[in-house]
């Protein structure tokens, strides 16, 4: 028994091999990590006047689809899928535009933790629904994102309201040095608060067991509808900061929702997360964001068809894919 | 006396359990009932509108939306989904409208068939032999099926686009006034399908794939040529609808078909097959079809925006799915 609990024990004292088991488990991360910052050298060499307003435009423009990843990441990381988080950016969006507008800024804090009460809200009746019903995960947050769509059309019928000063700067420029732009830092205290936290306790431990197997998590004592209903409600969270970053740097609400549900599920997807659940983080699925939206730059820079840039997306999520999955079925022929 | 109160107790579970047992076996009936129930209100709080060509205006509308769900019928019937069918559809019309000037409608319809097929077949591949997620590969094609359509309609500028009659006479054409020519091509097509997933060797195999991969594979099925041959129909299939539906609307656009994926699936859940695979049928599909747009027909009748539209769209998808689901687990 000590013997074996040293064995355990062994490793984790050694810090080289603590870094090598980190990297181990984080390849696809580090390998998106890695070619993110070769595009990025890419860029500056084809075009040498990408600096400091261009990373600035990168981030601030990836913030909304990066927090909806986020989101997206959560709930297929336990086992589900939601479909909504387009509709739930649109409605938290709509809500904060209209409230904040004619506001003073003091009030605008008001609006911004009502708007995130509302985003766990919602993320607690799709879970909900979800837990009670015993409908596939993909229909009824499909069937909800029509619900919460509507719900954004009663609120604003066209694009308008507006955004308190503060939540608009905090998006935009750059803190203290130029090339670190507050779109990023507000990404990455955003995860740091909620998400870190999350993975190390108990709960999060609950989220990847259920996703990776729900009878034997349930068989290993895991309250599963509570835990899936929780990853819902932080879906529901991220989403409603993603509408949050949406209000925030364009000013108003609009209440259509955008192309993020499908492209948060292929940047997931991208990012390591295996849409069976159980695996994978969110800073693989925040990097693949960046990666997508600079190839996008990168196409234009090299004077290609804004369109084909969209063909390239569609390619690599497929052949990115693909080739996850030969690597897996080599695996488990050898 | 207990004697008299047992036997209605035991009746009331009887009809308990044969209600149960009729939606779980004919779940046509009750999908009818709930279509006949909005019928009757929309000639309760509209009287007069409900008529023949009111049925006329339901049906034309209601075609491309069935074809749409039958694409996602028969992939859902695998254990897939396919969100590509409003790329493929949407690129499908859009091309036959821009060759109508230059080599004619024909020529138009089978270039338009050919690039559908080649889109599924890729998508089936994907799917069949390298075991990608289908969502993730259809949600991929038709990102590259669309930017393709836009590289297209960059090209094609100059030479200007206009839905062919033809297609226009298909699409939105009646007979009499009432009986929409699009049945041309539903009904058969329709009758196609119902038969072979009944009869055929090939249907079966659908359900089986989607009921259990592993005893499908072990009893000798080639699953992945079943998958490719599925998703290159599915594809036809779009691109059939798309040519219907440019004729009904009069656009040719890049994303004509776009809001019609969603409600798609919706029709196919509502119809009671099941998106885990295995378990249901196009009859359904149908049907579903048919209520999503006898509602939207009683939310305008009743004045509803479209916001409440939208809002009773998706509580009376998660109500149904979620009255099939009971029925079905508790057997």
């Amino acid at each position: 028994m000590t013997a074996a609990a040293g064995a355990v024990d062994g490793p984790r004292t050694r810090p080289a091999e603590m870094v090598m088991a980190w990297a181990r488990r984080n390849t696809w991360t580090i390998g998106l990590l890695g070619f993110l910052i070769a595009l990025l050298a890419f860029t500056r060499i084809i075009q040498p006047s990408y600096g400091v307003p261009g990373i600035q435009g990168l981030a601030s423009a990836v913030l909304p689809l990066a927090l909806a990843t986020v989101a997206q990441a959560i709930v297929v990381i336990s086992g589900g899928i939601d479909l909504s988080i387009g509709s739930m950016m649109a409605l938290t969006s709509v809500v904060a535009a209209s409230q904040m507008e004619g506001q003073g800024e003091a009030f605008g804090i008001a609006v911004v933790v009502g708007v995130l009460l509302l985003g766990l809200v919602l993320g607690a009746v799709n879970g909900g629904l979800v837990v009670v019903t015993r409908v596939p995960d993909i229909v009824v947050t499909l069937a909800m994102s029509f619900v919460w769509a509507g719900c954004a059309l009663l609120v604003l019928k066209t694009p308008g309201g507006d955004s308190v000063d503060w939540l608009r700067q905090l998006v935009l420029g750059s803190l203290l040095v130029p090339f670190i732009p507050k779109a990023a830092v507000v990404l990455v205290v955003i995860v740091a608060v909620i998400w870190i936290p999350l993975r190390r306790s108990r709960l999060g431990l609950s989220m990847y067991a259920i996703g990776s197997n729900q009878l034997a998590a349930f068989r290993s004592g895991v309250a599963v509808g509570r835990t899936k209903i929780l990853a819902y409600m932080f879906t529901g969270l991220f989403a409603a900061l993603a509408g949050l970053s949406l209000t925030a740097s364009t000013g108003v609400g609009t209440p259509v929702p955008g192309p993020y549900t499908l492209q948060s599920v292929a940047a997931v997807v991208l990012g390591g997360v295996s849409l069976a659940g159980g695996r994978g983080g969110v800073f693989g699925p925040i990097v693949a964001v960046a990666i997508l939206r600079l190839v996008r730059t990168d196409m234009t820079f090299l004077n290609v068809d804004t369109n084909l840039a969209t063909v390239a997306e569609g390619i690599i999520l497929i052949g990115v894919v693909m080739a996850g999955s030969l690597i897996e079925m080599r695996r488990r022929r050898a | 006396m207990s004697g008299t109160t047992a036997t209605p107790a035991r009746d009331s579970w009887r009809t308990a359990a044969a209600w149960r047992s009729l939606f779980r076996d004919r779940p046509l009936i009750p999908l009818l009932a709930l279509l006949a129930v909005l019928v009757v209100i929309i000639a309760l709080v509209r009287p007069g509108m409900v008529g023949p060509e009111w049925a006329g205006v339901v049906l034309r509308t209601a075609v491309p939306l069935a074809i749409l769900a039958g694409c996602q019928t028969l992939t859902m019937l695998t254990g897939g989904i396919d969100l590509s069918v409003g790329a493929v559809a949407s690129m499908s019309g859009f091309v036959v409208a821009t060759l109508v000037s230059g080599p004619g409608t024909p020529a138009g319809i089978v270039v338009a068939l050919v690039a559908a097929a080649l889109a599924g077949l890729v998508t089936g591949i994907g799917v069949g032999v390298f075991r990608v997620h289908p969502l993730i590969m259809t949600l991929g094609m038709s990102l590259v099926v669309l930017g393709l359509a836009n590289v297209w309609q960059l090209q094609m500028v100059q030479t200007g686009t206009g839905v062919p009659d033809e297609l226009r006479w298909l699409g939105s054409g009646t007979f009499l006034g009432i009986i929409p020519h699009s049945l041309l091509v539903f009904l058969p097509l329709a009758a196609v399908i119902l038969l072979a997933l009944r009869r055929t060797g090939y249907g079966r195999m659908l359900y089986a794939i989607g009921d259990n991969p592993v005893a499908a594979r072990l009893s000798g099925a080639r699953a992945w040529q079943v998958v490719v041959a599925l998703y290159v129909i599915s594809a036809l299939m779009a691109a059939v609808a798309g040519f219907l539906l440019a004729g009904l609307t009069n656009i040719a656009a890049v994303t004509l078909a776009d809001s019609y994926v969603l409600p798609s699936v919706a029709a196919a859940v509502i119809g009671g097959t099941s998106i885990m695979g295995g378990r249901g049928g196009y009859g359904g599909t149908i049907v579903g079809a048919l209520i999503l747009t006898v509602l939207t027909s009683l939310l305008s009748a009743l004045g509803y925006p479209e916001a409440v539209r939208q809002v009773l769209f998706g509580s009376i998808i998660v109500a149904v799915a979620a009255a099939y689901t009971r029925v079905t687990s508790e057997s």
